[in-house]
């Protein structure tokens, strides 16, 4: 038996390696479930099915999927063009503070005015940000996995800051700000849930961000220049460029998300506001193979699980943390699945060349890859 | 294993080349490789080789890259593993399997690229190769490493850190280290390529105390100066074949030359010539050797001559129509380094419409920086590319596309994105053609990738990834690409490296059918065979200097093979002598 490269994959072979990733998830976790007291079939219907089933529970999953659209497509588009952006968390937090300027400081705006003003403002806060990495990057060669994370904190810190000095609550005394002017609001999508117009926004990134990248030059462009840079360079593909400026719009999307939390849900600035969805951002990305619709399918799903978890937890006295056991699990399990699905399994029939066996694995690989 | 070879067999593959082979005492040799063949798909890197190191003996091996060198020296110390043929040491079939058996047997080797850990002292780094459970004994680490520098007649601090140490210096502790296993075959691959001269002399000093201890040294080098002061044989490998194998003993670096160029049948009365002085031999078969030339041929006053026959058989594969005088590509006094080490010096060539320039030099005489420097990868210090009427210096790889210049580079992997598949791979360079307002027009793209694929014979689908492709079918793709342009000026280099004669065929074709349209065409490359078969000019390249140009109609390998290893007066002589006559 030896474990080859694959020349070519069929279509259905994505599809199925995330089918069975799923089976193996369900398998893993099913142990934990039990030790904590729960029937895991049990479970698995309160993660996966029941918030599904009633308008509020979908309501619930749109919510909590928006964010992690916002920051798992910026991360996706930085990355998609091999720039590593993992400081989608304090770009988030920066495009939030930037939409609490306008909130506090022009209350009055009427909707029409305050709303765009707001978005608008979160969309630059996050491109700020992400800024100082990329022209670090692009001037000083500076590595960005580094500089994008270590302003994480940094964001976190200015929130912090933001909200123990200058905004501290004016009633409550509280460290959060105090509630937006009446026109900083996100309507509701539908009547009595809380989803919000933000969801529409982060829908129609994700459209365009499709369509840019499968049916544009410039999507085949940043697909080369992320995949082998030495080449596009070498192609005329100004990579150093392009990965510039999908910086600013990753660092921009990304605010956009932190603008839409504040407006759609908190109407305030609250240090918790991120909950870690810039780092959530990175597990949808790269779950969702980098590609628009990808990041759509899992930030769903997580936002399901998310929403799953919660219930579980009053019906099954299960702990949430069993929902990030349980989505934890599955990242693990679709990575390691789609990077198996290149290889295939050989079963020899043949006899008579047992010193093959061992050693010549690596030729024999190159040689079916060649020899296609 | 299959099929041992009878010794006699590989004896044979041998001694056709060379009759006055020592290998009549096999029992001796302290390694030993036989019959060893090692293919890569449709390309044989070793076809059968046979070689052997003595006691007391620097065997170097020379090659073109890509001749089969390193994969040799990867089976026998374990890298790679061979399809058939065996290694002895000592005399008995050993298997080595891996670095670890290879160390085991005695062999070590010493790569270019150092496996030093940089923040670790001397010692450590040692202490490492051979750590195993147990305690460390770093004060009996520290004198076995005094030992061993003592050995090999140098003085190596054992508690310097590495990253402190000069490129010499590091190479002294890697040799140590091979030493530590108890090593008595040590394979050295290009050792004096990263050297300054006076290390290199202290490199020499250090093998020559190392044979006369016993040891066995296998040599790779492409400096035939080197090669003839240093080794006592030396084995030339081309094409996957050892061509020559014969004592180091009175060769000349001209002859090596003319061994590695494939002039075999000239160089081999050489060698059995006795009193004679080989270069006069030489120099002799140059002009006038009627078992190569096959047809009545001239010699006037010693020096160089073509014969008719040469130059009727080229004349068939050059340009039929006239040489235009317009050029297509200009490159005036191309600078790359700095005075101390110049890797381009003043390059200057002119390649006219219509006219294929052949570049000949031993690898790593800057041929891979001209490229880059045309290609816009790298900036030269000075000087100026013209691509016909168009200053192509300052600009991105981008606009040097548009301005009619086409490239095949060395590396065509770096040419592709793997990822993507083979027809978008083929427009990826011309996507502005492909536009309907800001989205892709991918009909006209399926359009002309499919017309591309059944005029350049692509063996592959559209939409397959371009990373299925073998070399060939890659390189057919690279070509589209280029070709397809209408391209005033291209360069192509080691445009064949690694093709079966097939594709070797077929990229001759497209670059002849190229020029035929009026088009220049740069040739880079170390096969002469492949230069005097399509060039119609060749010119050659040492040291990152131009050294002289002939028209390939009066070039003959032996004459290339002396300019290859810098000897430029003797060149000019020639060229001077061929335009008289």
């Amino acid at each position: 038996m030896r474990i080859m490269l694959r020349a070519r994959e069929s279509r259905w072979l994505a599809p199925a390696a995330v089918l069975v990733a799923v089976v193996i998830t369900l398998l893993l976790t099913a142990g934990p479930i039990r030790l904590a007291g729960a029937n895991p079939v049990a479970a698995y219907q309160r993660y996966l099915v029941t918030p599904l089933t009633t308008v509020n529970g979908l309501s619930e999953v749109l919510l909590a999927s928006t964010p992690l659209i916002f920051t798992g497509l910026a991360v996706a588009i930085a990355f998609r063009v091999g720039y590593f952006n993992i400081g989608a968390e304090g770009q988030y937090l920066a495009g939030a503070v930037a939409a609490t300027i306008p909130g506090l400081y022009l209350p009055s705006l009427p909707a029409v005015l305050a709303l765009p003003l707001a978005i608008g403002a979160g969309l630059v806060g996050g491109a700020v940000w992400a800024f100082i990495p990329a022209w670090l990057k692009r001037h000083a060669r500076i590595d960005e996995v580094v500089t994008t994370l270590l302003l994480n904190p940094v964001a976190l810190l200015l929130v912090q800051g933001l909200l123990n000095g200058p905004w501290r609550n004016s009633e409550s005394g509280f460290p959060d700000s105090d509630a937006y002017g009446a026109g900083y609001t996100l309507p509701a999508i539908a009547e009595g849930g809380r989803a919000h117009w933000g969801l529409i926004i982060a829908l129609l990134l994700v459209a365009i961000t499709w369509i840019v990248m499968s049916f544009t030059p410039l999507g085949l462009k940043l697909r080369a220049a992320g995949q082998a840079p030495a080449a596009a360079k070498f192609s005329g593909i100004p990579v150093a460029r392009l990965q510039w400026r999908c910086a600013l719009i990753s660092g921009g999307i990304a605010g956009i998300g932190g603008a839409s939390q504040v407006l759609g849900v908190q109407h305030q600035l609250t240090a918790g506001i991120s909950n870690g969805y810039g780092y959530t951002g990175i597990v949808v990305a790269t779950l969702g193979a980098l590609t628009a619709g990808g990041v759509l399918l899992v930030a769903l799903l997580l936002g399901t699980i998310a929403v799953g978890a919660q219930n579980a937890s009053i019906a099954l006295q299960l702990p949430t943390q069993m929902g990030a056991i349980v989505s934890s699990t599955l990242l693990l399990a679709v990575v390691s699945l789609v990077a198996l699905r290149r290889y295939r399994v050989v079963f020899r029939r043949r006899r008579g060349t047992p010193e093959h066996d061992g050693q010549a694995t690596a030729t024999d690989a190159q040689a079916t890859v060649g020899d296609r | 294993m299959t099929a041992p070879p009878s010794a006699a067999g590989a004896a044979s593959s041998v001694s056709a080349a060379s009759p006055d082979s020592s290998r009549s005492s096999p029992g001796s040799a302290l390694a030993e490789l036989v019959d060893i063949t090692k293919t890569f798909g449709a390309l044989v890197a070793n076809d059968a080789i046979s070689l052997s190191v003595l006691p007391g003996e620097v065997h170097a091996l020379l090659g073109e890259n890509g001749a089969g060198k390193s994969t040799l020296t990867r089976i026998l110390y374990g890298l790679s593993q061979p399809d058939s043929g065996e290694i002895r040491v000592d005399g008995r079939v050993k298997r080595i399997s891996s670095p670890a058996d290879a160390m085991e047997a005695g062999i070590g080797m010493v790569t270019q690229e150092f496996s030093l850990v940089d923040t670790m002292t001397v010692t450590e780094n040692l202490m490492l190769a051979g750590v195993g459970l147990g305690r460390i004994n770093r004060a009996a680490a520290r004198a076995k490493v005094l030992a061993a520098a003592e050995r090999i007649g140098v003085s190596i601090d054992p508690d310097a850190i590495v990253e402190d140490l000069s490129v010499g210096q590091r190479q002294r502790v890697e040799i140590v280290k091979a030493l530590f296993h108890d090593c008595r075959v040590l394979i050295l691959d290009e050792p004096t390529a990263v050297l300054v001269p006076q290390d290199v002399e202290q490199l020499f000093d250090s093998i020559g105390r190392l044979t006369s201890a016993g040891m066995g040294v296998i040599f790779i080098s492409h400096k035939l100066h080197e090669v003839t002061r240093i080794a006592d044989r030396i084995s030339i490998l081309r094409r996957g074949r050892i061509v020559a194998s014969r004592p180091a003993a009175g060769l000349e670096p001209r002859d090596i030359a003319a061994l590695m160029v494939g002039a075999e049948s000239v160089a081999a009365p050489v060698a059995s010539a006795e009193n004679e002085t080989l270069a006069d031999a030489l120099a002799t078969s140059i002009g006038l050797d009627p078992a190569d030339l096959d047809g009545p041929s001239v010699s006037v006053g010693g020096s160089a001559l073509p014969s008719a026959a040469i130059r009727d058989r080229s004349r068939a594969t050059r340009a039929t129509s006239p040489i235009s005088e317009a050029t297509a590509l200009q490159i005036t006094d191309v600078t790359l380094g700095n005075d101390g080490s110049r890797v381009l010096d003043a390059v200057t060539l002119s390649v006219r419409r219509g006219e294929i320039l052949g570049i000949a030099g031993v690898s790593g005489n800057g041929q891979t920086e001209l490229v880059n420097v045309l290609c816009g990868t790298l900036t030269a210090d000075r000087g100026s590319v013209m691509v016909d009427q168009t200053e192509i210096s300052g600009l991105d790889p981008a606009a040097r596309i548009r301005a009619g210049f086409g490239r095949l580079t060395e590396d065509r992997k770096g040419s592709v994105i793997p990822g993507l598949s083979v027809g978008q791979n083929l427009v990826l360079e011309d996507l502005d053609r492909f536009r309907i307002g800001p989205f892709l027009n991918r009909g006209a793209v399926r359009e002309h990738v499919q017309k591309l694929i059944e005029r350049f014979d692509i063996r592959a689908q559209p939409g397959d990834p371009i990373r299925s492709l073998s070399g060939g079918n890659m390189q057919k793709v690279l070509l589209a690409r280029a070709i397809s342009r209408g391209p005033k000026a291209l360069v192509a280099s080691q445009p064949t490296r690694g093709l079966d004669i097939g594709a070797c065929e077929y990229v001759y074709s497209q670059l002849r059918a190229l020029r035929d349209e009026g088009a220049g065409v740069l040739l880079i490359s170390e096969d002469l065979d492949e230069l005097l078969g399509i060039c119609d000019r060749i010119a050659v390249i040492f040291s990152g200097r131009i050294i002289g140009e002939l028209p390939a109609a009066d070039a003959t390998p032996e004459a290339l093979g002396l300019l290859m290893t810098g000897h430029d007066t003797g060149a000019a002589d020639d060229s001077d002598a061929a335009v008289n006559a």
